[in-house]
């Protein structure tokens, strides 16, 4: 079984006040976790790799909670969530995806139970590489004013034999919100989209 | 308040290893920032004592929020940094006006001292420009083994009327220091230099 070796991690929290507009009674709070994590894969084409999300799983509940404790400590503010991989010269695009099973479901599990899915994005990239997490409500994918997205990256990693694998959680919609769609109020709450 | 404050952001990094050697305990450095909106972009004022006092009010607000993000009690920190980017329509001397006169007194309260002249850099810049804000020991700024430096990036932030204000505090110094220079055990703490 590979081994997780983390070498740093990174949590930034964002609280956004207004964006021009009217400043807001509850400022939007966004909250990224990213670690830096050898990449046991790197330099070779390996057929099996599944074994790694397994090894991954502690990471992904770790890091959810490093993020719930950055927003405060109550999972109940969590209103978007959003996921992303960057893997470093020496990998392979495939490698990233190995973060959607244990960084998706700790996140879900740790939300009692979130419906929707996680968005995501990864690439591949050197140190510096910023990526833009793309983050949707917890419950319902179509809630327009959740639509959000945070930009996240390191300057020192990942380096070629990395992974940066980074979770998003936000307590709310755009700051002034006002592009119509399906409203947080009105989800039914059954599919995980609507 | 004086300032008006679009966004605050804090991030944490935590190192625990370098090169393949564990770094024990982690050293962890927090960045608090502020985007705050510049009074004077776009015209030339003589006097800038309101941004002076601005200054001080950011000194003890990121303070606190750069220390409660680093998990640490204030008086455990040790070593700090400052640095501000001014957006394209202000000037060099508005960032100098916040850094320099009156910020540091509130920053050291929550530190309870501080007796090393605080690091800074400024610049004029973009959205997402780089601020990399000096770092050396609180009480003794000739301790090599602190001389460091963080990485502090907003995407959306200076615009063009705005300033974003950062402070920084650490745990420790580099990760694996080994140049020689002053030691932390050897700092007298009269001069804030040795």
């Amino acid at each position: 079984m590979p081994e997780l070796k983390i070498r740093k991690c990174l949590v930034s929290v964002e609280e956004i006040f207004h964006e021009g507009g009217p400043v807001a009674a509850f400022p939007l709070r966004r909250a990224s976790a990213l670690a830096v994590v050898a990449n046991p894969f790197a330099r070779a084409y390996h057929a099996e790799i599944r074994p790694f999300m397994d090894v991954l799983k502690p990471l992904g509940l770790e890091m959810a909670r490093r993020l719930i404790a950055a927003l405060g400590g109550d999972p109940k503010v969590v209103e978007g969530y959003g996921k992303a991989a960057i893997v470093g010269e020496a990998g392979e695009l495939e490698h990233g995806a190995l973060w959607h099973a244990p960084g998706g479901y700790a996140m879900r599990e740790l939300l009692g139970g979130a419906k929707a899915i996680v968005p995501s994005t990864k690439k591949v990239g050197g140190p510096g590489t910023r990526i833009d997490v793309p983050v949707t409500h917890i419950n319902a994918s179509y809630v327009r004013s959740h639509f959000d997205a945070m930009e996240v990256g390191v300057a020192d990693a990942p380096r070629a034999d990395e992974l940066a694998l980074i979770l998003v959680m936000t307590t709310g919609p755009r700051v002034h919100a006002r592009a119509g769609g399906l409203a947080a109020k009105d989800i039914v709450g059954k599919d995980g989209l609507r | 308040m004086k300032a008006k404050i679009r966004k605050i952001v804090t991030f944490v990094d935590e190192t625990l290893s370098e090169q393949g050697r564990a770094v024990t305990p982690p050293i962890r450095r927090a960045a608090a920032v502020a985007v705050i909106e510049n009074p004077y972009a776009g015209t030339y004022q003589e006097d800038l004592s309101l941004l002076i006092d601005i200054g001080e009010e950011l000194g003890g607000l990121l303070a606190e929020r750069a220390v409660s993000a680093l998990g640490i009690p204030g008086n455990s920190v040790e070593s700090y940094g400052k640095a501000a980017a001014v957006g394209e329509n202000g000037e060099l001397e508005h960032a100098a006006a916040i850094l320099h006169p009156k910020l540091g007194t509130p920053f050291r309260k929550v530190l309870d001292k501080g007796a090393a002249l605080i690091p800074s850099s400024k610049k004029r810049g973009a959205m997402g420009v780089v601020l990399d804000v000096p770092l050396g020991h609180k009480d003794a700024a000739y301790v090599r083994s602190h001389f460091d430096g963080m990485e502090v990036r907003v995407n959306d932030a200076p615009r063009a009327n705005e300033i974003m204000v950062a402070v920084a505090v650490t745990s420790g110094g580099r990760p694996l220091p080994r140049i020689g220079g002053l030691k932390v055990s050897e700092i007298k703490g009269e001069d804030g230099l040795r």
